[in-house]
């Protein structure tokens, strides 16, 4: 199905099933412990053994000797696979660093060897004994020291200009000209990369824990130098992944390697703590200079983003501007992204790459503003607010209500109550502050296709390779089925990640939960089409409901349409050029109050409160549940999150869950979200829009904003850890 | 982990005697630190005694009206004591402070003294570190140390002590009660348990070999106000960037240990003279002849900000 003009009114609008806070329908399993995920496989892969990957102790430079006479003669070892004995491991496209070094090393912790023995404590105590000899060159690891070599990188739009921004800023009655600076982030999702491999004759089995397993099938592929076809990835549940999952990594790849030298036995290797933040990907550090000019009403004239970001060569720069090139309006603008070679672990994807950081620094830059202008911060907002794309007028926004969530928002938390002058609001120890930011995050679509059957009983049953990463993609793709068959939830049967079924969207992006369902709909209504075909019904005037299809004075029940042999169709959604035609984005607005302690400076945040708007809400539940968890997120983005890079060494310091910082349940208050009552018919069939990483789009801005609201003291490099806040505090004594 | 012995022990001083007899040997009671570390070959002990089944898991009161803490006392249980709560509320507080549920509820008050350092150069075994590979080096000078320490630190380490425990134990003057491998016991001042670095960083405590860890007392309650003010970057499972240990009495007059500064609780017991006077005056008498970084520095006035506010809470 092509979708390339606005939906039209279709069964999903009926909403008895989509659009109902209904409770996940894996839940169950996932709580009594029946959900297996791919380190767990020991019904699909018995008597699996277990590999341990031993990582480079050097960030750059080259293997000289590998030594693993020892570490194979250990008790319980099968195997030891190294470059010199793996075969061909070549780069896939989607990588930057490869899987497995060797001679050259790029990064540290890149994968040096896997030691496969029969129990996990015999295969982790032989890799110390692997000795390794390098080479150890000189690299580079800090970003401000590589911020004048930086260069445009190849791909995207590193450079944008409208109209004579340096002239209108010149001449702007107010300015702000400031620098922020955000820190490496390291995803931290509770599952560890983790993949259990098999090889029967040439085939290879992979039970992963992957978010795209079309892109996993293609790039193991490449790397291994294998058809696709030898190829089955299976991913049915995964324990997070913001990212970091989005391409196959080592675990997957050693796995693959491991259980080729052992025969093919199943193989099972999950990455350690300090593996996932120096061995896999990370949010790369920015450095981002805004610069706005506004009349006295608050008008914007002119705005610039620039952002510095670095990565190993071959890599990509974190594209903080973007957000600025459609937020707010403002006749001269540019936006320039600039990256540095850096030899640290591979800078990638993290929940709402892009939009998350550059956040950070446009709403603290707007809230530095409001303050010059000495104009409510939200009201600066909603006097910018554009329903066109500002680069590109002609271009509106599919569905913009930005301003609505800004005064809904502003409303439920009770805005109205904040001082603007910071530092006045005392509660013993404690300064209260209030802040706010806008959220924004791109819409984006891909093609999705699902197979939907339904059986003699009238059961339906979804197959999509979508995969499910705690989001809720099984229930809301089984609420859709059930929309558009007719049938209650309790009838159907969603079933996910595994790549022999039709390739989907695929989760990443926030494009899964939207994409994935529009072509769940593609598929029903196919499948819809061949029930009215067999049974001899106008196509035209045809209802499902209650299990049955009615036509007319006609009504059969599904489980009779559908027969003995039953009823299956396939179909994908292909999005058209709407996306291009209409800007299409999501919106909210953060609202936060915070505690600042006058003494120690801790921070606590009290209360946030959000208004979010992204179209139809599939499943109020489940998409709360994200948007909580996004909001969290965004509260270790702005207090704690950082990732410290040693730039003698090179490497990631704080490489555990001790020492990265990121939310506990006491670091969280109560939690308000509200969706906007909308529905968006240029995005999709389900009018619905992504919200998976819009929640955390700002709210770390309304962190730090409300930081300065509550003391005074403006900090622009996250995170605002105490030892920032006291140097601007007042004396105690 | 490389593969060990293991074996339970019937008495403390037969412990003790194995620990002797056994070359590389560790103890073992609640291993919420030590597995962690044998796990990364930080620690590789050829043999562990277990010694959990010891009678050494009760509080009792002691002749000259203190408390008898057993080594095996689980930290939940004594945070929990009426006893404690209502006589030694900041051993309470401290103890609260730290880990988490699960944790307290398997470390032991021995084990939490014993508890190594959370310097990440300690836990990285591709770094020179002279705690755990005499020798060399120490990667923390001129690498990340926001959280390492700032007293008594030599150019062989800067690491600090993790435990809240043993903080409110040195304000509270505890002392550590052992037997050796002859059954000899002797008692060990708290403020000479730990070590400060020098160039043995390796060497933590005044522990000889084999020697075990019976019980901690409590001399008799002091009253006062007790407060245990911890400062971390996040509001619960996070190591102490400072904290401050207090006792303070109606006249103004008190007692102070911090944790964070140093490769042990710091106590200076002459800075107390000080706290009539307020928090500037004291900090600056704990703080003499600090050795900062630029990453570290900030805990300087950090100890001073937070003294202050131990002491508006006393007043309150």
């Amino acid at each position: 199905m092509k979708f390339d003009t606005p939906a039209t009114t279709n069964p999903i609008d009926r909403m008895k099933v989509v659009g109902q806070p209904v409770d996940r329908i894996d839940g169950k399993r996932k709580t009594t412990g029946t959900a297996r995920y791919a380190y767990e496989r020991n019904d699909a892969a018995p008597s699996a053994v277990y590999g341990y990957i031993v990582g480079a102790a050097i960030a750059k430079g080259r293997i000289e000797r590998i030594d693993f006479a020892e570490a194979k003669a250990a008790p319980g070892v099968l195997a030891v696979v190294t470059h010199e004995n793996a075969g061909t491991v070549a780069k896939a496209q989607a990588h930057t660093a490869r899987m497995l070094a060797g001679p050259d090393v790029q990064h540290f912790d890149q994968a040096v060897a896997i030691v496969v023995a029969s129990t996990f404590e015999q295969a982790r105590a032989a890799a110390k004994l692997v000795r390794v000899t390098y080479a150890r060159s000189a690299g580079k690891f800090d970003l401000a020291a590589e911020r004048s070599a930086a260069v445009k990188p190849k791909d995207g739009k590193p450079d944008t200009a409208i109209g004579d921004f340096a002239g209108a800023f010149a001449k702007a009655p107010v300015k702000l000209d400031q620098t922020y600076t955000t820190p490496d982030q390291s995803h931290a999702m509770m599952e560890p990369h983790a993949t259990t491999a098999a090889w029967t004759g040439s085939k290879l089995t992979l039970w992963t824990s992957n978010q795209m397993l079309n892109w996993a099938v293609r790039d193991m592929s490449k790397t291994l130098g294998i058809p696709k076809e030898d190829i089955h990835v299976l991913s049915p549940f995964v324990g997070g992944g913001f990212g970091s999952k989005l391409w196959i990594r080592s675990d997957a790849v050693m796995a693959a390697l491991a259980s080729r030298a052992i025969g093919g036995k199943p193989v099972k290797v999950a990455l350690t703590r300090p593996q996932i933040m120096n061995n896999t990907t990370h949010r790369p550090a920015t450095i981002q200079r805004l610069r706005i000019g506004a009349r006295k009403d608050g008008t914007i004239t002119a705005i610039a983003h620039e952002s510095w970001s670095g990565d190993l060569p071959g890599g990509g720069p974190e594209t903080a501007p973007n957000v600025t090139r459609l937020l707010y309006a403002g006749a001269n603008r540019m936006t320039a992204t600039r990256l540095a070679t850096l030899d640290l672990p591979e800078g990638n994807a993290m929940r709402a790459p892009g939009e998350a950081v550059g956040l950070l620094a446009l709403e603290a830059a707007m809230d530095e503003l409001a303050e010059t202008l000495k104009m409510d911060p939200v009201q600066l907002r909603i006097v910018n607010d554009t329903q066109v794309d500002p680069e590109s007028p002609k271009r509106a926004f599919s569905h913009r209500d930005l301003v609505g969530c800004l005064r809904t928002g502003a409303e439920r938390f009770g805005w109205n109550k904040r001082n603007p002058v910071p530092g006045q609001v005392r509660e013993g120890r404690w300064l209260i502050g209030m802040g706010m930011a806008s959220a924004f995050r791109d819409n984006v679509t891909m093609k999705s296709g699902a197979r939907v059957g339904i059986d003699k009983k009238g059961v339906v049953t979804v197959a999509t390779d979508m995969t499910d990463i705690g989001t809720g993609s099984y229930t809301i793709i089984g609420q859709t089925a059930a929309e558009m068959m007719g049938v209650p939830l309790d009838k159907v049967i969603v079933l996910l990640g595994d790549s022999s079924f039709p390739v989907s969207s695929g989760s990443g992006g926030q494009w899964g939960g939207n994409s994935s369902t529009a072509g769940v709909y593609a598929a029903c209504s196919a499948l819809r089409d061949s029930v009215a075909r067999k049974l001899g019904f106008d196509p035209t005037d045809i209802v499902f409901e209650d299990g049955k299809v009615k036509s007319g004075n006609r009504s059969v029940s599904l489980a009779e349409a559908a027969g003995d042999a039953g009823l299956s169709a396939e179909d994908s959604i292909e999005f058209g050029d709407l996306t291009k035609t209409y800007a299409q984005s999501t919106f909210g607005a953060h609202f936060v109050e915070v505690a600042v302690d006058s003494a120690t400076g801790e921070v606590r945040v009290r209360r946030m409160s959000g208004a979010f708007a992204a179209g139809r809400i599939l499943n109020p539940k489940s998409a709360r549940s994200q948007v909580i968890g996004a909001m969290t997120m965004g509260v270790g983005a702005a207090l704690m999150e950082d990732a410290v890079v040693d730039k003698r060494f090179g490497y990631f310091v704080n490489h555990d869950m001790a020492e990265y910082h990121v939310p506990v349940h006491a670091d969280v208050p109560y939690q308000d979200v509200f969706f906007m009552d909308e529905t968006d018919a240029k995005s999709s069939p389900m009018k619905a829009k992504g919200v998976g990483e819009l929640g955390i789009c700002g709210v770390g801005a309304a962190v730090a904003n409300a930081v300065y609201n509550a003391c005074g003291v403006r900090i622009r490099e996250y995170p605002l850890t105490l030892d920032k806040v006291i140097k601007g505090m007042p004396p105690v004594a | 982990m490389k593969a060990f012995t293991f074996e339970r022990a019937k008495t403390a001083s037969a412990a003790a005697a194995a620990a002797v007899r056994t070359p590389g040997a560790k103890f073992i009671a609640g291993g919420t630190n030590l597995l962690d570390l044998m796990k990364l070959q930080i620690e590789t002990p050829q043999h562990l005694i277990d010694v959990n089944g010891l009678d050494l898991d009760t509080i009792a009161p002691t002749s000259d009206g203190g408390l008898r803490i057993g080594a095996l006392v689980r930290n939940t249980d004594l945070a929990a004591d009426a006893r404690v709560r209502k006589d030694y509320g900041v051993l309470s507080r401290a103890l609260v402070s730290g880990a988490s549920g699960q944790l307290r509820n398997k470390a032991t008050t021995a084990g939490n003294l014993l508890q190594r350092t959370r310097c990440p150069y300690f836990y990285d075994t591709t770094k020179p570190c002279n705690k755990r590979q005499p020798g060399s080096g120490c990667a923390a000078i001129g690498g990340f140390n926001r959280n390492l320490a700032v007293m008594g630190t030599s150019d062989a380490c800067i690491a600090t002590h993790p435990s809240d425990m043993a903080v409110a134990m040195r304000v509270l003057d505890a002392t550590v009660e052992t037997v050796n491998s002859a059954g000899q016991t002797r008692a060990i001042p708290i403020a000479d348990f730990h070590r400060l670095p020098g160039t043995t960083p390796h060497i933590e405590t005044a522990l000889a070999p084999g020697e075990l860890i019976t019980a901690v007392t409590l001399p008799k309650p002091i009253g006062g106000t007790h407060i245990y003010q911890k400062v971390r970057d996040r509001a619960s499972y996070a190591f102490a960037l400072v904290s401050v240990a207090a006792v303070v009495q109606p006249d103004g007059r008190g007692r102070l240990a911090f944790g964070g500064l140093a490769h042990k609780p710091w106590r200076v017991e002459a800075a107390e003279a000080q706290l009539p006077k307020g928090a500037k005056a004291t900090a600056a008498a704990v703080l003499a002849g600090a050795r900062t970084t630029s990453q570290n520095a900030f805990k300087l006035p950090l100890i001073e900000r937070t003294i202050h506010a131990v002491l508006e809470e006393a007043k309150a």
